[in-house]
């Protein structure tokens, strides 16, 4: 008798096993010893970089581990952390970081030649030839390492942001929160509602999809939400992380943790509020139009992803400055519900999952239509389903 | 059209009684001082409208002098910054339409009332076949016999002298005379009392024009319709309007009789404005 | 037929019952609690990542999560399958996390986790089907924007639903909705039913079983309480009709289930079997006794 062929736990067990064999490799291979977590953090930084931004969770040993699990595919290590962070339970918030106090390895600036503790290019791949480097092929244990660079750390003392600079001089939009400006909103915690705010905003940046947000950016460049971005700072280095404990009145320093900040100066806006009325003009300072600012943060070293979270940002923000709204990038409701590649991806592989009845459905649906068409009298379009 | 049945849609019927309005006061819509600000300009000020059942108004002037806004405010689209706007239902009772739920406004909007906007894409849905277009209404004060919806639909494709054989064709491929013709249809087939026109005959041929002007004038007759026409176009007020106020900055400089205001205007903006279009 | 390899386990090690922390749980019930006091209308919930993928049953494993307790018998089906991949994992998902008796037959099961179907067998009163929901807001294919759904459904305005049955019916002689066909449910919230083929609607209907819709990404809660009346959508001269199939299932004769078609060769020939197994094989081992 025929048996419906349906999927059962054997074949998923029997899966899983050799998912768990393809991911060692070859271990009789003497060239291929098993990766350690380790490994992954020293020599694939950048890799845990970008799983502990979009995962939202500081843990580089975790994010490495999830990146070997996941035999090196980051969204999928992501998704693990993810769902690792879902159980973890929540012991406080710590305050603000201030970047302005950042121990900076790399600070650069595109809108001032030369300013107060000077541009530092630190790493990057920036300004390199991108030559397949074959000699990193024959790295071997016990070779003599690349040689060490002194002081990475820039030493100089005053290293102001640049959007601080201006801001001095009231050219740009404060970024102070408002007085009366509520604790952020936590997008995990609870479910935003359309129209989002900023702060909502710009959690579902930070863990939104390098790779989506990269074309979002791209776009306003190119005349898709076009905002006139300058890229006023980008600083990468260490801050200090800062809890008040509930039983003392004084924050206690957790945890050194490098972050990668960007700020972008973008075209001008008038201050928020009652257009000025031309026959009463005011004091000069408070009222003209100045610098808007879209903003971007990171854990680790990400600059590709903050520099295209600070465009998203402030393309998000047209509509709330009195610009023309109408490019996918300026879009909150559009760029928050798919930005974020946990959501994204699972919805999109369920499409692997049996629709047979639906599918089903269809059939019958699409016989019928068939059927009663039979004198071929229709060109009508066919419609319905999903 | 059998009457629709009750259901949830059937709760939100309009208020038989309520506010005042004087017994021998036969008024169909009242708006009292209203006023709209956009920063310092005023988009409305002091405007004070009636509206006698069966009554065209045409609300003429340049382009931005306020007529777009005063209709939408007349029409429950925009809540005024100060002034009322009141209505009276067909059950007789008297509503503040500005101060009523969004619900009973709605219910306003697609029972009672209609809207003919100057971009017809603005108007109808393009991506929905004409019948359906025309149907919406019905089935959204809750028709739900297909066969009658569709008899309906058709019997108003040829009111507003489109071909039937175009039911079931997307109004994407109508030009853009039969559009406008065919959101005539879509506003009239629930046999509203009062309808708002934006600019109808904008932006089409002169020819299209005095076309869609005859249909209009014979449908506002034959159905006892009351209706407000925006319009910068005095030729169109001459036509159409019983009677017709001119707009300035906001403001009502003058108003009366059409025939009155286009042959003897007193105002001296209306002087201008009737020598200077009216020779087009 | 009741699976009690896991029961004896007191669930998985380091994790809270059924997976969830209490505070967690405690949310989704006040979202549950609201949902059945408003059937039918989608209330939003803070969904929780879980270690299922978005799109693959997080919001009905949520819900389940939330009502389940160790006296619960849990069956869970896929496609009306109790053997598909995607139920083996999320039965075995519950039996690990909370060590739950699991069981195939629809009888003795208290909770009911489903995606695309409602089993044939009637349900019964204090039974509960969770629903795994992909797109809970059925107005979503007409008006992509979430402000104005909430709109439509705050002024219950349903027109352009009406609309797009009567261009189904205008280009195709009939509703060109196959699955996840909308009600109206106790006469006030359109009403996406998930996508379980229209065959499976009448079933939602004054049913005595409490039904729970969970969408995860989409972080929605919504519910349909027992004896709820819930109506297909439908014109007086075109009512509302279910699948019908002209030949019985093929395994065991049944004349009245809702059936899968099963491609046997590569001549194109095909047998036509029951897609909810259960009832299938209960009906078979009725007739071998």
């Amino acid at each position: 008798m025929y048996v419906a062929a349906k999927g059962g736990e054997a074949a998923i067990a029997q899966s899983q096993r050799l998912t768990g064999w393809r991911r060692r490799g070859d271990a009789e291979d003497a060239e291929n010893p098993a990766l350690t977590p380790t490994q992954i953090d020293q020599q694939l930084g950048l890799a845990v970089d970008r799983v502990m931004t979009e995962s939202a969770v500081h843990d580089r040993a975790l994010a490495a581990l999830a990146i070997k699990q996941a035999r090196g595919d980051l969204m999928e290590a992501i998704f693990l952390v993810r769902a690792f962070r879902t159980t973890l339970a929540r012991l406080g918030a710590a305050r603000p970081i201030d970047t302005g106090t950042m121990a900076v390895r790399r600070r650069i600036s595109a809108t001032f030649k030369d300013l107060p503790g000077g541009q530092v290019l630190g790493t990057t791949f920036d300004y390199s030839h991108r030559l397949i480097d074959f000699a990193l092929a024959a790295e071997r244990d016990g070779d003599a390492p690349p040689a060490p660079v002194e002081a990475e750390t820039s030493a100089a003392a005053a290293m102001p942001r640049v959007t601080d600079i201006l801001g001095a001089e009231a050219l740009i939009e404060p970024a102070d929160p408002a007085p009366g400006d509520p604790a952020p909103g936590d997008l995990t915690r609870e479910p935003p509602t359309v129209p989002y705010g900023r702060d909502v905003v710009l959690q579902a940046l930070v863990r939104g999809d390098e790779g989506f947000l990269v074309g979002l950016a791209y776009s306003t460049q190119r005349g898709f939400g076009r905002n006139h971005p300058f890229a006023g700072e980008i600083r990468m280095g260490e801050v200090a992380v800062e809890l008040v404990p509930d039983e003392l009145d004084f924050p206690v320093s957790i945890a050194d943790i490098t972050v990668t900040e960007c700020q972008t100066v973008n075209q001008f806006a008038e201050p928020a509020g009652e257009p000025p009325d031309p026959a009463m003009p005011g004091p000069e300072a408070a009222a003209g139009p100045r610098f808007t600012r879209g903003y971007g943060l990171t854990f680790g070293e990400a600059e590709r992803k903050a520099l295209a979270m600070a465009l998203v940002d402030r393309a998000l923000r047209a509509e709330a400055l009195g610009e023309a709204v109408g490019a996918p990038a300026q879009d909150a409701e559009f760029v928050v519900a798919h930005s974020d590649s946990v959501e994204a991806s699972g919805f999109l592989q369920h499409l692997k999952l049996p629709h047979y009845v639906d599918f089903q459905a269809e059939l019958d649906l699409l016989r019928g239509l068939r059927r009663q068409s039979a004198p071929a009298d229709t060109a009508k379009a066919a419609g319905g389903g999903s | 059209m059998t009457a629709p049945p009750g259901g949830a849609l059937g709760a939100a019927a309009l208020p038989a009684a309520g506010l005042e309005m004087a017994v021998d006061d036969p008024s169909l819509l009242d708006a009292d001082r209203l006023m709209v600000r956009f920063g310092a300009r005023f988009a409305c000020r002091d405007v004070s409208v009636r509206i006698w059942p069966g009554e065209v108004i045409a609300v003429v002037g340049e382009s931005g002098a306020g007529k777009t806004t005063l209709l939408d405010c007349l029409s429950g689209q925009r809540a005024p910054d100060s002034g009322s706007v009141r209505y009276r239902t067909s059950a007789g009772g008297i509503i503040d339409v500005h101060q009523e739920s969004e619900m009973v406004r709605r219910r306003l909007q697609r029972t009672e009332w209609g809207v003919v906007r100057q971009n017809p894409r603005d108007g109808l849905r393009l991506d929905i076949s004409a019948g359906g277009n025309i149907g919406e209404r019905l089935m959204a004060t809750g028709h739900r016999h297909y066969g009658r919806i569709r008899a309906a639909a058709a019997d108003w494709l040829e009111r507003v002298e489109l071909d039937v054989a175009r039911l079931d064709d997307l109004p994407a491929q109508f030009s853009g005379g039969m559009q406008q013709r065919l959101q005539v249809a879509r506003t009239l087939v629930s046999a509203p009392r009062l309808v708002f026109l934006d600019e109808p005959t904008g932006g089409l041929d002169v020819s299209v024009q005095a076309r869609l002007l005859d249909l209009l004038r014979r449908l506002v007759a034959e159905l006892d319709l009351a209706a407000v026409i925006v319009t910068h176009d005095l030729a169109v007020a001459r036509l159409l309007a019983d009677r017709m106020v001119v707009m300035q900055h906001g403001e009502i400089v003058e108003s009366g009789l059409t025939d009155q205001v286009l042959d003897d205007p007193q105002e001296p903006y209306t002087q201008l404005l009737v020598s200077s279009v009216l020779r087009v | 037929m009741t699976d009690t390899a896991h029961a004896a386990t007191p669930g998985l090690a380091g994790y809270n019952f059924a997976y969830l922390d209490e505070q967690t749980k405690r949310m989704i019930r006040r979202a549950i609690l609201k949902a059945v006091a408003v059937p039918g209308y989608q209330v939003p919930f803070a969904s929780r990542v879980m270690p299922l993928p978005y799109g693959w049953g997080t919001g009905g494993i949520q819900v389940t999560a939330a009502v389940i307790g160790p006296e619960d018998r849990l069956k869970v089906i896929d496609q009306g399958a109790d053997d598909t991949v995607n139920a083996v994992s999320i039965r075995h998902f519950f039996a690990r996390t909370a060590g739950v008796p699991t069981t195939t037959r629809t009888q003795d099961a208290t909770v009911i986790q489903t995606r695309h179907r409602i089993p044939e067998a009637p349900l019964q009163r204090g039974q509960i089907m969770v629903f795994q929901v992909p797109i809970p807001e059925p107005l979503r294919w007409l008006e992509p924007r979430e402000p104005e759904t909430r709109r439509a459904h705050a002024l219950a305005d349903y027109g352009i639903m009406h609309v797009k049955l009567y261009e189904d019916i205008a280009h195709h002689g009939q509703v060109a909705t196959s699955y996840d066909y909308p009600a109206m449910v106790a006469g006030r919230y359109l009403t996406a039913p998930s996508p379980i083929p229209r065959f499976d609607n009448p079933k939602l209907d004054r049913s005595p079983a409490l039904m729970l819709f969970g969408a995860g990404r989409e972080r929605r809660i919504y519910a349909i309480p027992p004896w709820t009346p819930v109506e297909s959508l439908a014109f007086e001269d075109y009512p509302f009709e279910v699948q019908r199939w002209s030949r019985p299932c093929a395994l065991c004769g049944a004349t009245d289930s809702y059936l899968d078609e099963v491609v046997i060769d590569d001549q194109g020939n095909r047998r036509f079997i029951c897609s909810d197994t259960d009832r299938c094989e209960q009906r078979r081992a009725e007739a071998a006794s």
